[in-house]
């Protein structure tokens, strides 16, 4: 009784959004409709590059208009590795050995190596700036990216790259889709339990000062920079990770996952769902495709009413979903 | 004769034709509060934030317990245990009282790079924060956030973080500022027994704050140290007088 | 390779460049003024176009479309700045960015919602048709030598404005402490809306004079826009001097760096191999040259020290 007491609004309305994500594929399931079971693979694999974005602009205040970059990465080293699998080539035989794979974890272990290191290089240089920069910089990057990927023709250029199964996990038929989703959905519970304790530790409490007030932070012996750049590498890696897995989705991989649009969308549903929450990219991702496909189907002109929505909630409900219905976090305990 | 725990030998700093600081040299002695004094655009935060590291003199050394830090970042000086208070609060409003003080524990331990244990389940690092806050006085507002206190409390928090540092010496930068009477003779009180802990370097309008707490007082005038000494010598020093004193009537 | 590849390349770097420099300008001012970063100019560029192309086409005039083109975009960023952008001086950078992707996406679906899916066509007005020959044996195209030195003298006009002008003492206080301008009696609002206007119709023109040469689609915007971004940190935001000098220098290495980059390379593997590499580097120059302008001055070429 006293632990019902003791749940927050917020852990209501995150509760619910669990019971729904569950009920929804459990009822397409039973009734057999295999395309609804996909659409919630769909928004737990955006929820996941979401929480990923969360964890360097919901925490950590930093407005990376680039995580497209890692995103794309990650979809890129499952094209790749999966490509040359599927066509019995090595990647490269010089110095040593190196063959594609099709294995799941290998993939994604590659695709977050990747993001991983990508977000090192993107992230000390543009931490040596702020504000306004930051953002021009990680934008200019990801379209680096983007244009390197329409002229790299051994993948595919801009037209992409198909990968004609997909790839396996031991132990499960991933081409099931109640199977792949189940996966997904785990993969995803991971990423939030990982978000959830860095927020409460030393880490989120450092990072979450060093966005309110840099000079305090600097006052009792943190370095910003260090705590900046670190926060990027992580968020970049998750990001990554659902890069891989949505290329794995589709069984497609290409330039657009680099694009200015990607990053934006990202950005949208972590926004809209209540940045710096839980389970706000959840809730974001959760409506993002709820809307794409309702209205979507209603007028191919939906993007408008996107952009209204988005309007309407920067300028009068900041906190987007989770926020306008749970009220200020909280913070202790 | 007690050691000198801060030594600030020579310092100058100009910004283009204005010369902030001309060569300045002072002392923080253990166990003593030496006050810095001087009228506005005198130079006294300029030479605060070279001593604190936020900014990096022309010339001369700043040594700190006895090891030459002219060339470390504040972050290393706040690490080794110079703790500064700033004159506007400077705390993390959304974060809770509990929070703030956290930090500093944490901060000053270099433990900030730990991802899965909740830092307010860390026992060590709670009973710092709560012995920090017991001493200020602001253990019953543990919870509550920061934006929702008021000036003096937060003028109290300042402190409690620089305590939850557990420093070797304290840079207080105006800590009276905007407290009312109440609030400011609870705080003399409170810093004339810090002072055994560590000394405190107390750069102070309030001059009768700093005639009740001083045993050192150095007068800062256009970037000038133009006397150092007791708050009697100091008193009867014409220069002073008419320099900064004379001003204040 | 010849000379002549490399003058050519050259002026179309210039050409480039000088129209990077209208759309950062306006960047830059808005930046400056106000202190908002507009993701939305983008979609202002392709309005100006637009509005070349449909009026171009119905009039038959080239001129009356650049006319328009100037309208329509100031039209719609002071409509846009009454609107939205005024919410968002106070906000913080995210919101900002927020804000104004709503708007491109606005923008983007609307008109394509009027003029559809399919690219319009502006076309080059005869009496700019066809090339001159220029000293060194070069061929040049009339109509992009036209851009460069339109571009130029909208660089030289913008000069005068904000140093010999009344508007450009409020633009030069304002950016320096904005305040202050307040305290002592300018029309803040007017003001900012008229900026903000400018910067529209720089943008605007820009997009009308490309138009001409590419096609006008939904989405041209946005590509110029990031590489704008990429002049401004180098250049240095606030500096329109930076936008001019980092503009020109990001039009050549975009232009003939890969041209260079392509000739440096075969001189130790084989030309097909050399092409085909430096196709794929060649779009990162100028990325490589924002990194190395962060690394040695992060406040970029012209820009304040933080």
């Amino acid at each position: 009784m006293s632990f019902i007491n003791s749940l927050s609004r917020e852990s209501w309305i995150n509760l619910s959004l669990c019971i729904v994500l569950c009920a929804v594929p459990l009822w397409a399931w039973l009734s057999d409709q295999p395309f609804t079971l996909t659409l919630c693979t769909r928004v737990a694999i955006l929820a996941l590059a979401g929480v990923g974005l969360n964890i360097a602009l919901g925490v950590g205040g930093l407005v990376s208009l680039g995580h497209a970059a890692f995103f794309g990465l990650g979809g890129y080293a499952m094209g790749i590795l999966a490509s040359h699998a599927q066509s019995y080539t090595p990647l490269m035989e010089a110095p040593f050995l190196l063959e594609g794979t099709k294995s799941m974890p290998l993939i994604w272990l590659t695709a977050m190596t990747v993001s991983a290191l990508a977000a090192v290089f993107i992230g000390a240089l543009s931490l040596r700036t702020s504000g306004v920069y930051f953002i021009m910089i990680t934008l200019a990057f990801a379209q680096m990216f983007y244009y390197f990927a329409i002229s790299w023709l051994a993948y595919g250029g801009e037209d992409g790259l198909s990968i004609y199964v997909r790839n396996g996990f031991p132990g499960l038929n991933t081409l099931d889709p109640l199977q792949f989703m189940l996966l997904t959905y785990a993969v995803l519970a991971l990423a939030l339990w990982f978000y959830h304790r860095l927020a409460k530790s030393s880490f989120g409490l450092a990072l979450n000062a060093a966005r309110q007030s840099p000079a305090r932070v600097q006052a009792v012996g943190i370095t910003r920079y260090n705590v900046q750049l670190v926060a990027i590498v992580l968020s970049a890696s998750i990001t990554g990770l659902a890069g891989a897995l949505f290329a794995d989705l589709n069984r497609f991989v290409s330039p657009t996952m680099f694009s200015w649009q990607t990053s934006g969308e990202i950005m949208v549903f972590v926004i809209l769902g209540g940045v710096g929450r839980l389970f706000g990219p959840v809730a974001g991702a959760a409506l993002f495709i709820l809307l794409e496909h309702q209205l979507g189907g209603l007028s191919e002109f939906w993007h408008i009413y996107l952009g209204l929505l988005l309007l309407l909630v920067v300028l009068f409900a900041r906190g987007g979903i989770i926020g306008t219905l749970a009220g200020r976090e909280q913070a202790n305990g | 004769m007690a050691e000198s725990m801060l030594s600030v030998q020579g310092i100058s700093k100009s910004f283009a034709a204005l010369q902030a600081s001309n060569n300045i040299s002072l002392e923080l002695k253990k166990g003593e509060i030496h006050a810095l004094i001087g009228p506005n655009g005198a130079g006294k935060s300029t030479l605060i934030k070279q001593i604190s590291g936020e900014l990096k003199p022309d010339a001369g050394q700043v040594l700190f317990n006895g090891q030459d830090i002219t060339a470390l970042s504040a972050v290393k000086r706040a690490r080794l245990g110079l703790a500064r208070t700033f004159q506007i609060s400077s705390l993390a409003m959304e974060d809770t009282v509990l929070q703030n003080v956290v930090l500093g524990a944490l901060g000053a331990r270099g433990q900030v790079f730990r991802f899965f244990r909740p830092a307010l389940h860390d026992a060590t690092l709670m009973d710092i924060a709560e012995a920090a806050l017991q001493r200020v006085g602001l253990e019953s507002h543990a919870d509550t956030r920061t934006a929702a206190l008021s000036h003096g409390q937060r003028r109290q928090l300042e402190v409690a973080v620089a305590l939850s540092l557990q420093p070797k010496a304290f840079v207080m930068d105006e800590p009276m500022a905007g407290l009312g009477g109440g609030g400011s003779k609870r705080l003399t009180d409170f810093l004339a027994e810090l002072r055994h802990e560590a000394p405190i370097l107390l750069v102070e309008h309030d001059m009768d704050a700093v005639f009740a707490l001083a045993d050192r007082i150095s007068v800062l005038v256009y970037g000038e140290l133009i006397a150092t000494g007791t708050v009697e010598e100091i008193r009867n020093n014409a220069e002073v007088r008419r320099a900064y004193l004379g001003e204040e009537e | 390779m010849s000379m002549i590849l490399i003058l050519e390349q050259m002026l179309n770097g210039i050409q480039f460049g000088v129209m990077l420099f209208l759309m950062a300008a306006g960047l830059t001012l808005v930046f400056g003024v106000m202190g908002l970063i507009n993701l939305a100019h983008g979609s202002l560029y392709m309005v100006g176009a637009f509005a070349a192309a449909a009026v171009a086409n119905a009039t038959g005039s080239f001129l009356l479309g650049l006319a328009a083109s100037l309208c329509a975009a100031a039209a719609a960023g002071a409509l846009v700045e009454v609107l939205v952008i005024r919410r968002l001086y106070d906000r913080d950078h995210l919101d900002q960015v927020l804000a104004t992707f709503a708007l491109i996406l606005i923008f983007s679906e609307g008109t394509r919602w009027l003029f559809g899916s399919f690219p319009l066509y502006l076309n080059i007005p005869d009496y700019l048709k066809g090339a001159v020959t220029l000293p060194g044996g070069v061929q040049y195209p009339l109509y992009r030598l036209s851009i460069i030195l339109v571009g130029l003298a909208v660089a030289a006009a913008l000069y005068l404005l904000i140093s010999k002008t009344r508007l450009g003492v409020q633009i030069r206080a304002g950016e320096n402490d904005r305040e202050m301008i307040a305290a002592l009696g300018v029309d803040i609002s007017k003001l900012y809306t008229l900026v903000f206007a400018l910067g529209a119709a720089l943008a605007g023109l820009a997009g009308a004079l490309v138009g001409a040469v590419q096609s006008v689609q939904v989405g041209m915007g946005e590509p110029v826009l990031i590489m704008a971004f990429v002049v401004i940190v180098i250049g240095g935001i606030g500096s329109i001097k930076g936008a001019l000098v980092a503009a020109i220098l990001v039009g050549l290495t975009e232009k003939l760096g890969g041209l260079l980059l392509v000739e440096m390379l075969s001189t130790f593997i084989e030309m097909s191999e050399a092409q085909s590499v430096g196709a794929i580097f060649s779009s990162m120059l100028i990325y490589i040259l924002m990194a190395a302008v962060l690394i040695v001055k992060p406040t970029g070429l012209y820009g304040r020290s933080l």
